[in-house]
């Protein structure tokens, strides 16, 4: 090989290593920080099993906020349609936290309870993100049922 | 009557858009000095249109004109005056407004600050930015019209949203807005360049003070934003990844690189179809953030409540803009010559280097950013990705930058000396590591913290060693020319950026507690004592406001007032307490009453000492000024400068 292949090699497999390396990288860092979001239907369906965090999204159950006395721990219940899931949080809730917001929190699960490490309401009261939105219809779809929970899951 | 009047303004705005947009690139084309004579007058016309539509929104504000439906959703009787004129971009239809407002600022200047660039050229520019004014006008006549009347008038508006009434929205959107549109002059300059075949290096030398100042104005509205956030939000945090935020910060990424790269092309007419290429990916970028922030296909702090049809007509425009500027590029851009050679070691493999690293991130973002609707596609389920993978990559990929940065400097174009590398690695190397272990004694052991010292001092006594290297040997007044000082300052700006976050990051302490009036927690050497609430009033809202003193040391340093306000319509807002300083920051935040029916009693709140935290955008401010002053260098404003007349590579010292 004469010296310009040469060096045309060592160029090519250089850039060839490097692309490998960053999608290496990326796949890697998606994989290990993808975040699913279930609503509480599905968790109690046995869909968020093989996660061990993940977002849980719905709304807040009216009357199912509680305090504790001398912490900042505080219990509420997310439901949806046909779902109710249990979650625990210990902190600082955001403004627009209240019965009826539609929330998404981010955290595992603990002996039937979510331990929620972050806890989000959307800005505007008549906004609800897209993607709760669609995962709250394709819920819905998947069971047919048509109960009274939908006047609380709607905004 | 007067909102009609607005409207007619915008639809005369759209005609004279139009012939902006066609006459003067026809013009050009045919040779026709007529028509490209009308670019210049258009492109006033279309200003003074679109400037008294905004005008007149402003005025419809600023009267209560409830009639105009925009108005009454988003400003009420109560509002006041300065957060009614804010309110004018505060959602979708007036955001939009200003996005052509801005445009139009850009194509005036662009229209009187070129005489002395060659007419045909002039006339191509000023058509690109004439079109793309043409897909905003029209897309806000018939999707997004702020001037839709409401009737019957209701008898009172509805409300902006709270984390809206707050001075950032005074700055934060014009600013950005004038960096992510600044990167159309850019792309128009490219797209004039494609389209007349004029590759040699006279057009990057002409579009580099734009760009430089389009940049400077973008990397000011993500300080500003990223400082509203800290201070309003309620979250301390500065920086979210957030699909929004990410939406600003690809443009600045590639806008780094096109900078740079615009560098090489002018200096030594090397990489042109890289530095064109750039500037369309700069351009089209900031397009995708208006669809990603418009279209509301992305969960987002920042998302409006959308309409479908807006987010179709704008992911057209994004495909007309992106698919047309590549397919002439794809076109013309291998007619390009490849300007002077260059050795593996020069200032040239540096840049490029440096612009792999940007452009890797800005993808790697990209990626990270669209991951929910490509997982949406590929139907893996409702996902999104997580703030540590960007934080992960991010850092990964600026490092090596960073490690790079004070070479730069001392590269030569075409072929550079090793000697004066090492010997400034050496200097700065030995300087870095000096400080960081000086760091290590304080840090608590900190890694990240030692690291970003480290860091931070290698890049700024690489600069520093550089600034005296000039200092002595050349003769004054040919010292610092505006380029090279707008380059250091920015480098310098890196170095202090890089202390603001590894310092505050790793070493701020973050808590979250319960207290009773007239007892006190303690973070970071300061001790917090609770004195209970008050009640307190504003224009339009009434507050819950903490009074919480600060002791350090048994002495009063001093007494801070959060509040959690409740506005006129309900809504709630957390309106943090900050103590600012040059090394730290204090910040409290009221949570809520432990008791909803007994506000004396204890409350929860957020107690933040935050070392440093003021030098991320003291960093950022830097940069931006390293952008503006670079913009000013004299050669970019000579009369008259055919590439041919300047000798191409400026003396050897001079500077990207």
């Amino acid at each position: 090989m004469n010296p310009t292949r040469k060096r045309r090699l060592a160029i090519v497999i250089s850039v060839v290593v490097a692309a490998a390396i960053a999608v290496g990288l990326i796949v890697f860092a998606l994989q290990r920080n993808m975040s699913y979001l279930f609503t509480p239907s599905q968790v109690q369906e046995g869909q968020a099993t093989q996660y061990p965090t993940f977002r849980l999204g719905g709304m807040v159950k009216a009357g199912s906020i509680q305090r504790a006395a001398d912490t900042l721990k505080v219990s509420f219940i997310v439901v949806d349609d046909a779902g109710a899931m249990p979650v625990e949080y210990t902190g600082i809730l955001p403004d627009l936290f209240r019965d009826n917001q539609s929330v998404i929190a981010t955290g595992r699960m603990d002996s039937g309870r979510f331990i929620a490490s972050e806890v989000l309401a959307k800005h505007d009261e008549n906004y609800m993100p897209k993607e709760l939105k669609d995962a709250m219809a394709k819920a819905h779809e998947n069971r047919r049922i048509d109960d009274k929970a939908t006047q609380d899951a709607t905004p | 009557m007067i909102p009609e009047l607005g409207q007619f303004a915008l639809v005369l705005a759209l005609l004279l858009a139009i012939a902006q947009g066609l006459l003067p690139i026809v013009g050009a084309w045919r040779g026709s000095a007529a028509l490209m004579a009308v670019a210049r007058p258009a492109a006033a016309g279309q200003g003074v249109f679109v400037f008294a539509a905004m005008a007149i929104l402003i005025y419809a504000f600023a009267t209560f004109d409830f009639s105009v439906a925009y108005v009454a959703d988003n400003s009420n009787l109560a509002l006041p005056w300065y957060y009614r004129v804010t309110a004018v971009w505060g959602a979708h239809e007036g955001s939009m407004l200003l996005w052509v407002t801005i445009l139009n600022v850009w194509s005036v200047a662009l229209a009187a600050l070129s005489r002395h660039l060659p007419q045909p050229f002039v006339a191509r520019v000023l058509g690109v930015l004439g079109l793309i004014g043409v897909g905003f006008l029209a897309f806000i006549l018939f999707t997004s019209n702020p001037f839709v009347r409401e009737l019957p008038m209701p008898a009172d508006g509805g409300d902006l949203n709270p984390v809206l009434q707050d001075p950032g929205m005074t700055f934060h959107p014009p600013v950005l807005y004038m960096g992510y549109v600044g990167f159309s002059v850019a792309f128009a300059f490219s797209i004039a360049a494609l389209l007349g075949g004029e590759m040699e290096q006279a057009w990057v030398r002409w579009a580099r003070p734009w760009t430089n100042v389009a940049w400077a104005f973008l990397t000011m509205g993500i300080v500003a934003g990223s400082w509203w956030a800290y201070a309003e939000l309620g979250w301390g945090g500065w920086w979210f990844w957030d699909p929004v935020e990410n939406a600003s910060f690809m443009p600045w990424l590639v806008g780094v690189a096109l900078i740079h790269a615009q560098a090489v092309t002018e200096k030594r007419g090397s990489l042109p179809a890289w530095t064109v290429l750039l500037s369309l990916f700069a351009f089209s970028l900031s397009l995708l953030g208006t669809f990603l922030v418009r279209s509301g296909v992305l969960t987002s702090v920042h998302a409006f409540a959308s309409d479908p049809r807006r987010g179709l007509y704008i992911l057209g425009f994004l495909v007309v803009v992106i698919g047309g500027s590549l397919l002439l590029y794809a076109i013309r851009a291998p007619k390009v010559a490849t300007g002077k050679p260059f050795a593996p070691l020069s200032r040239e493999t540096g840049i490029m280097v440096a612009n792999l690293l940007f452009t890797t991130a800005a993808a790697m973002v990209l990626l990270g950013t669209l991951f929910p609707l490509i997982g949406d596609a590929l139907n893996l389920g409702r996902v999104s990705v997580g703030p540590p993978y960007f934080g992960f990559l991010f850092v990964l990929l600026m490092a090596p930058a960073v490690l790079l940065l004070p070479f730069g400097p001392y590269l030569r174009w075409g072929r550079a000396e090793g000697h004066q590398l090492t010997a400034m690695a050496l200097r700065a190397g030995v300087a870095a590591v000096v400080c960081a272990v000086v760091a290590a004694f304080f840090a608590q052991g900190q890694l990240r913290a030692i690291a970003g010292v480290g860091g931070a001092v290698w890049v700024a006594a690489g600069t520093l060693a550089y600034v005296i290297k000039r200092w002595r040997e050349m003769p004054r007044g040919r010292r610092y020319p505006a380029e090279m000082a707008g380059m250091l300052v920015a480098h310098a700006g890196v170095a202090i950026f890089l202390i603001g976050v590894m310092l505050s990051e790793s070493l701020s302490v973050e808590r979250d507690v319960r207290l009773a009036p007239g007892t006190s927690a303690s973070i970071g050497g300061y001790d917090f004592r609770f004195d209970g609430v008050e009640e307190t009033e504003g224009p339009n809202w009434r507050a819950d406001e903490g009074i919480v003193t600060i002791l350090h040391e048994g002495k009063s340093v001093g007494t801070m007032h959060p509040q959690k306000r409740t506005y006129s319509r309900g809504q709630v807002q957390t309106e943090s307490a900050i103590d600012a300083g040059l090394f730290r920051d204090i910040y409290v935040a009221l949570g809520e009453p432990m008791d909803p029916n007994d506000v004396q009693g204890a409350w929860a709140l957020r107690l933040y000492h935050k070392p440093f935290v003021r030098w991320i955008w003291l960093g950022g401010l830097f940069m931006m000024a390293g952008g503006f002053f670079a913009a000013a260098e004299r050669r970019f404003r000579a009369k008259k400068t055919a590439a041919a007349d300047v000798p191409a590579a400026a003396p050897k010292e001079s500077l990207a």
